[in-house]
């Protein structure tokens, strides 16, 4: 029968959507890799991994990424140093104390936050943070590893409210009436109880967080100076792996070794991202039991 | 010939078994009662006959369901066939969030059929056997949720009638409903036999005495008895049969 | 614990004392604690606002019919940003025709036909992998394929499809959770009438979990308006003074264009980048509470 057949092929379509986003990941994979280690055939992996001097168009190339790692490094910590108190902060307040009606604004509010596109974030910096941490600071330029830490704890706080508040809410009730029922104040069952009990989900929101912020691009590119040096303090301009990419990609030739660096700084990051998201999913799955 | 026949069927949900060793044979045009207390393994056997246990993860069925003959387990069996030919009502009227034309069109127009004038016909007929036309005649299009619980029930009637099957499966289908609702139900039931067979699970053993042919008394996953209804209520022949039935225990 | 204290009669070191116990008194901590916790909601909350704050106050003054709708003129310090609009809506536009059909099937097979297997298991950590990659590799990736390797070259046609494989997770995920949301007795009645399984998806199933499917859609479409990483050298063109004809076109895009002007062009009008900043923001903002407000007006009906 005509219904039966089209049943047939729809239902083989469905499959095959199903499975498809193994197929992408893989193809993410594989196409880094095709590009990335073709580099390695005349780069040692030695040198890129550990050198630390980044200069693609010298006389000969040098493709050392530490510095870059340093600089993502930098700004992710000092991002997390701002976002993680306050984004946790802020989860405890909305999942514990807010009003019925307020928490939802909050929490429409904090969607919106996420919702802000990277380059508005960086646009929004370059004009009103940048100015004011060269002036309260004295520095040459507000373009720093500081200024490119504030604006990307503005993107990680999100993240972190959302899966920090799913932790909270989650914990199962009993928990929290024992500690009242024994005479404990509110704030003291937060403290003792409900933090360690939210613990993993609290590391898993961390670790949330800071792949998010590792893997940021144009907020990055355009508020922190892009020098490729290992800085010294937060008021140095640093490069990330990611601004690099997205800086040099457009003015190298295809197939050059430059090109294959870049993609290569590609796998460095989708590893490191994969690792983290990994550890986050192991912290989220310890929580649900 | 029966138009169902069971022969040493075994059920499992996982590593439960729902249902051991049951032969059971169900005559045309008869109404089944089957009774037992619960976990007895009758909604089992009753979701065994549309195949509807398939939905059910880890669910493992040994032994032969034949209906006129045919083994519906059988390899590239249609199962979407059989459940037009094997009807259900659940216990909890379900209606589907549409309208109440809506509701009872839905297995037709999943048959294929289509012409407007058709559908009209279908759905009057079936309301009236479910005796329900009288009732919603007027507001066809209103949502079949705002139906109270016995109209809705008495629409998944008419709904399973639409599409011409020829067994219907009752499964405890009032226990939700107050005395009247059961009532036309009951009633519903009664002159449906005349023309499908019936086959009704009921923790109510005054309904099964009320409605049905034959009875069947279920117990942990077996069939213990079988037979007439006027026999069983009054000289049962299984001392467990005898214990239920007077209360004794369920 | 309220004494008064005769501070005149009463030694320091008792003063100091009882002072302390009164501030450590588990009431006052609560206080405490719960005003810092305030605070620091305070710390995420009011800056979003007063970024919005800053860029329609900035920005308004900029918008026109003629900015909205004329050509970038005088290296783009002047004239409008048409194009740029026109690029993000086709672009999008693409990205949501890839991403609808792939990714509610692809929720459809995970509600609806995914057995607890490891393919199962493989499936969902794909999903969650392809929602952590960094938007700057998604670039590299669509360069390396779509772009080179299946030749489009840089064009909407590659930029739609690296956009949209980013947005498979979040489209994916919200599909599902709408199905997911469908009484399971809805679909028993429906195989019980002799429907089959996938009449029982498209006539029951799918209709009920609309709304849910939508938001997702929605917010996909948010989130493609404002990314600017994977379509660098997938898509985006500096200046193109003609609209695309086709797929295989570049186009200009708000994000790149808002990049653009407020990094790479001296001298010009504040007003314009940052109403440039504004229309890229309206679009994203609006969407996101059309997905907000839809998500809750559904969640309420259920």
């Amino acid at each position: 029968m005509r219904k039966k057949i089209t049943e047939f092929i729809i239902e083989k379509i469905i499959i095959l959507c199903g499975v498809i986003s193994i197929v992408f990941v893989a193809l993410i994979f594989f196409f880094l890799l095709k590009e990335g280690l073709s580099l390695f055939t005349t780069y040692p992996a030695g040198k890129f991994i550990l050198g630390s001097h980044w200069y693609p168009v010298s006389e000969p190339p040098k493709f050392g990424i530490i510095s870059l790692i340093a600089g993502s490094l930098w700004v992710t910590l000092g991002a997390i140093i701002i976002s993680v108190p306050i984004g946790i902060a802020s989860a405890i307040y909305i999942s514990e104390i807010a009003p019925r009606k307020v928490r939802d604004i909050l929490k429409s509010g904090i969607e919106m936050l996420a919702a802000i596109p990277s380059v508005v974030i960086g646009f929004v910096g370059i004009t009103t943070l940048v100015p004011l941490v060269k002036n309260v600071f004295g520095l040459p330029t507000g373009l720093t590893a500081l200024s490119g830490s504030v604006m990307l704890a503005f993107m990680a706080v999100p993240t972190i409210v959302s899966i920090a508040e799913d932790a909270f809410y989650s914990i199962p009730k009993r928990y929290k009436e024992a500690a009242l029922a024994l005479g404990a104040t509110h704030w003291q069952t937060i403290w003792r109880v409900l933090i360690r009990a939210a613990f993993p989900g609290i590391v898993a929101a961390s670790m949330l967080g800071i792949g998010r912020v590792i893997g940021e691009t144009m907020a990055v590119m355009m508020i922190t100076g892009n020098m490729a040096r290992i800085p010294h303090s937060f008021f140095d301009p640093v490069r990330t792996l990611t601004a690099t990419i997205a800086a040099e990609m457009g003015e190298t030739v295809r197939g050059s070794d430059h090109y294959f660096a870049l993609f290569a700084i590609g796998i460095v990051l989708f590893i490191i991202t994969f690792l983290i998201n990994l550890i986050a999913d192991i912290y989220i799955n310890k929580e649900l039991k | 010939m029966s138009k169902i026949v069971a022969r040493e069927l075994n059920a499992w949900y996982d590593k439960k078994c729902a249902v051991k060793s049951l032969s059971i044979e169900i005559n045309k045009n008869e109404i089944l009662g089957i009774i037992g207390p619960a976990n007895s393994g009758k909604t089992t056997f009753l979701r065994c006959l549309n195949r509807l246990n398939d939905l059910e993860p880890h669910f493992r069925i040994e032994g032969n369901v034949l209906i006129d003959g045919r083994d519906i387990y059988a390899k590239g069996a249609d199962v979407d066939a059989l459940r037009k030919r094997v009807g259900m009502v659940f216990a909890l009227p379900l209606p589907l969030p549409m309208s109440i034309y809506e509701n009872i069109v839905y297995g037709p127009r999943r048959q294929g059929i289509s012409a407007r004038q058709k559908l009209d016909g279908i759905v009057e007929n079936s309301l009236k056997e479910a005796y329900l036309w009288d009732e919603v005649k007027d507001r066809l299009d209103m949502p079949a949720m705002k139906l109270s619980g016995g109209q809705q029930q008495r629409l998944c009637i008419a709904r399973a009638l639409a599409v011409e099957p020829e067994i219907i499966l009752f499964d405890e289908p009032s226990s939700g409903l107050d005395p009247i609702s059961t009532a036309k139900v009951e009633e519903a039931m009664l002159k449906l036999k005349e023309k499908y067979t019936i086959v009704l699970v009921t923790n109510h053993t005054k309904q099964a005495a009320r409605v049905s042919d034959r009875v069947a008394f279920f117990l942990m996953g077996e069939l213990v008895e079988i037979a007439p209804t006027a026999r069983m209520f009054t000289n049962p022949r299984d001392p467990r049969t005898e214990g239920y039935i007077s209360g004794k225990f369920g | 614990m309220n004494e008064t204290l005769d501070t005149s009669t009463t030694p320091p070191a008792a003063v100091k004392e009882t002072l302390l116990k009164q501030i450590l008194n588990p009431r006052m901590v609560q206080k405490g604690a719960f005003f810092l916790l305030l605070l620091a909601t305070l710390l995420v909350i009011v800056p979003v606002g007063m970024i919005v704050v800053i860029i329609v106050a900035k920005g308004a003054p900029a918008i026109s019919w003629e900015f909205l709708s004329a050509m970038p003129s005088r290296g783009m310090r002047a004239g409008g940003i048409f194009p740029a609009i026109i690029g993000s809506i086709y672009l999008v536009g693409a990205t949501i025709v890839f991403a609808i059909p792939v990714g509610v099937f692809s929720a459809i097979y995970l509600v609806e036909y995914a057995g607890n297997t490891l393919l199962t298991r493989m499936v969902k950590l794909a999903i969650i992998n392809l929602a952590g990659v960094p938007s700057i590799v998604y670039g590299l990736f669509g360069l390396g394929l779509f772009v080179i390797f299946l030749g489009f070259g840089p064009s909407i046609l590659a930029g739609a499809l690296t956009l949209a494989i980013m947005i498979l997770p979040i489209i994916i995920t919200t599909s599902k959770e709408a199905l997911d949301a469908v009484p399971k007795s809805f679909r028993e009645a429906s195989l019980a009438l002799g429907a089959s399984k996938w009449q029982t998806i498209r006539h029951v199933v799918l209709p009920n979990a609309l709304p849910g499917i939508l938001t997702g859609i929605i917010l996909g479409i948010s989130r493609a308006a404002g990314e600017t990483a994977p379509i660098l050298f997938t898509v985006a063109a500096f200046y193109l003074p003609r609209l695309p004809t086709s797929v295989f076109d570049q186009v200009m895009v708000l994000p790149y264009h808002l990049f653009v002007v407020s990094t790479q062009i001296p001298n010009i009008e504040q007003s314009y980048t940052y109403g440039t900043a504004l229309v890229l923001v309206g679009m994203v903002l609006v969407t996101n509470l059309a997905a907000i407000l839809l998500r809750s007006k559904y969640r309420k009906k259920l």
